[in-house]
């Protein structure tokens, strides 16, 4: 203890140039960013937890159940998938591939993550299970790997999201979950945390919680990426296949970051490849009424860790607007804030206008109705080709993190089209 | 002239703000008692009536104050504390309105004022801003329950410059060793007390203490005893039956979610508010006393 505070103090906050694999530190850092912010009563748990995930990643039938699974229930890999007419959308002689997240079972990339910490939770003897969800895919994808392995799933979500994602709240409870209404500061996903945390705290020895996304104290931004950097390591290993070279720009939507991460880090290492995360413009970054947090926010401590922050003058977190609950949260993972600073990802905004015009534009061009979160990174792509920033015969692969089913009423509503 | 100099350095050391706090420790265990710790949300119900009720708290007999600072993320706390913490920040209260009030405190009581909030908002306003600013205030120490000690570097040296105590949190999940780390650390003077949590979980008042409380504080006792450092109880801690049971065993009690409640309760009228926090904490204050 006494040796992390005198690193502490010679530790700069410059973040220096982006080195690959060399995060998180022993101290869960990523450069600067990440840690272990979080009530004393966690701190012996984050340390049997990390103790216990490396045990697991170092035992192959860990390993092979995992794989396995993955495989058979999830149905990975899933297709990096070639999409001519929304290309020729984008801009004459792009190539633009789809990486089909949406296509893995519960319809997003969350179960990848699920899968992971569930046999994980299990190894370690904790038949209790926590998790927060904002759009409900994660609660979804925590149900359903609950109840696929026997274990007790208790799920929070925050009531303004209950009320837009019904249909998820269904599912859940479909599963044999129970669901549990957070009515505390802005009742979305962020006060889900809080009270998921509560209940950790309250339950410790009992309970494992499963956080969806790279955010969290330490070691969990580390063991979501690397159950999410499945995503990366299939996609790369397909356009190597498909076009003989890896592409010039990956994208995806950032919200906490955990489909963004999975996709990104595999590609991290190879310099000519352009990470670009697009986050939630809400509407618009004047207004106010967004979840751009790595665009405009600033450094903070939030469930957790040191991450970019959306929060006042007085270090007071704000409220967040995003068209679509999975990114309406006001933090974002600390490795993301590392890339941002490093420079080795750019992260960018797209309001809401725009990601309806991506998820409509997708639609109708390829016949795959995407979930407004990825929708966000193709009406970003979009506008890029528009503006001519994408030269022809440039490569991009998106991050298509979920299908839309979810979204039909949201979508509906923002169309003005009343349905029943 | 060489006199002058030594005299005003006792009077410097003699003026480390975290002194207070061990001195209150040792005043009421000459008086074979527990301190007494209110925990009082600044800004909750108004700006001027938690600084009202800190003073009648002091009235009925408090040893130490504990002003809360709010934030929009309380998750070490319980629904009463995340309410008076959302209602202060209506208020539109921030550390700068916080400090205030305890530099007002302050200048009508010599009761040591300790600082309890999270860390973002502390972060914000400038770490070492903020140790300057509370120690000119009149605080002597700072808990932060989402910075546990491996995390504390930077706080801690700002505070200590500023003769500022961090005052850290012990569980009763702690396993013995790591109890023994965090004492270590928070036995660096300038010190002030370990926290002990009474049980896992959120702040808030509860019926009974937890049964295996007692074991618990001795185990924490067997850590600190070497450094002499004051062991004070909170969390779940309202009623006078509770203060006693503590009295028998540890050197301090915390109160919280109980003054939340008091406070609604006679929200309509200041005079019968501050009448009720004087009252209840002098019931409190009567049970501190240890039988032998």
């Amino acid at each position: 203890m006494q040796q992390h505070l005198e690193q502490q103090k010679r530790e700069s906050s410059a973040a220096g140039p982006y080195e690959h694999g060399a995060y998180p530190d022993a101290r869960g850092r990523f450069g600067p960013y990440g840690g272990k912010f979080v009530p004393e009563s966690l701190m012996p748990l984050l340390s049997e937890l990390e103790a216990a995930y490396r045990q697991a990643r170092l035992d192959p039938a860990f390993e092979e159940e995992l794989q396995e699974l993955l495989r058979s229930f999830v149905g990975r890999p899933t297709p990096l998938y070639y999409v001519p007419r929304f290309s020729q959308l984008v801009a004459p002689g792009v190539r633009v591939y789809l990486k089909r997240e949406d296509l893995a079972h519960t319809g997003a990339h969350k179960i990848n993550n699920a899968l992971g910490q569930s046999l994980l939770a299990k190894r370690m003897g904790k038949r209790r299970i926590i998790a927060e969800t904002g759009a409900g895919q994660h609660g979804v994808a925590t149900a359903t790997v609950c109840a696929m392995l026997g274990l007790e799933c208790i799920i929070y979500m925050g009531a303004e999201d209950i009320e837009r994602q019904s249909l998820n709240v269904f599912r859940m409870r479909l599963l044999g979950a129970e669901v549990r209404s957070v009515d505390s500061g802005s009742r979305t996903l962020k006060d889900a945390i809080n009270e998921a945390i509560r209940d950790w705290v309250t339950n410790v020895e009992t309970t494992f919680y499963l956080i969806g996304s790279v955010v969290g104290p330490h070691p969990y931004p580390l063991m979501v990426r690397d159950f999410q950097s499945i995503i990366g390591r299939e996609a790369r290993e397909q356009i190597l296949q498909l076009e003989g070279r890896l592409p010039d720009l990956v994208m995806a939507c950032v919200g906490g970051g955990s489909n963004a991460m999975g996709i990104f880090y595999p590609f991290a290492d190879a310099p000519e490849v352009r990470l670009l995360g697009v986050e939630a413009g809400g509407q618009g970054l004047a207004s106010g009424q967004h979840a751009a947090t790595l665009v405009a926010g600033r450094p903070g401590v939030l469930h957790g860790a040191f991450s970019y922050l959306l929060q006042n003058e007085d270090g007071q977190v704000l409220g967040t607007h995003s068209i679509s609950a999975g990114l309406d949260y006001p933090g974002v993972g600390p490795e993301h804030s590392y890339m941002k600073d490093t420079g080795r990802a750019s992260y960018v905004a797209a309001d809401d206008r725009l990601a309806l015009r991506g998820l409509q534009a997708l639609s109708q061009s390829e016949g795959i109705i995407p979930a407004l979160e990825p929708a966000h990174a193709l009406g970003y792509l979009l506008e890029m080709g528009a503006r001519g920033e994408l030269a022809p015969g440039s490569l991009v692969i998106v991050n298509l993190s979920g299908r839309g089913d979810k979204d039909m009423l949201t979508v509906a509503r923002e169309l003005q089209v009343t349905i029943s | 002239m060489q006199q002058y100099k030594q005299s005003e350095a006792i009077e410097r050391r003699e003026t480390v703000p975290a002194q207070r706090i061990g001195r209150a420790f040792a005043q009421a265990s000459r008086e074979g008692r527990c301190v007494l710790i209110p925990y009082l949300m600044c800004g909750f119900p108004s700006v001027e009536q938690s600084l009202a009720a800190m003073l009648a708290a002091i009235e009925g007999g408090a040893d130490l104050i504990e002003l809360g600072l709010p934030f929009s993320d309380p998750l070490a706390d319980g629904a009463t504390i995340q309410h008076a913490s959302h209602q202060a920040l209506e208020h539109g209260i921030n550390i700068a309105a916080c400090l205030a009030i305890a530099h007002q405190v302050a200048a009508r009581s010599s009761v040591p004022l300790i600082l309890m909030g999270y860390y973002n908002p502390v972060l914000a306003y400038g770490v070492q801003r903020f140790c300057r600013e509370a120690a000119a205030a009149g605080a002597c120490g700072l808990i932060i329950p989402d910075l546990p000690p491996e995390e504390a570097g930077p706080l801690l040296e700002a505070a200590h410059e500023q003769g500022l105590a961090m005052i850290f949190l012990v569980p009763p999940t702690t396993p013995d060793e790591r109890i023994a780390s965090i004492v270590r650390v928070a036995a660096q003077e300038p010190r002030g007390f370990i926290y002990c949590v009474s049980l896992s979980g959120v702040t808030g008042a509860r019926d009974r203490l937890p049964p295996h409380l007692q074991s618990f504080i001795a185990r924490v006792r067997r850590q600190s005893a070497p450094y002499g450092l004051p062991l004070a109880v909170g969390f779940g801690v309202s009623r006078p039956e509770h203060v006693a049971e503590i009295a028998r065993y540890a050197d301090g009690a915390v109160v919280g979610s109980a003054l939340v409640h008091l406070l609604e309760r006679h929200a309509a009228d200041g005079e019968a508010q501050r009448a009720a926090v004087r009252d209840y904490i002098r019931s409190l204050r009567e049970c501190t006393v240890r039988l032998p």
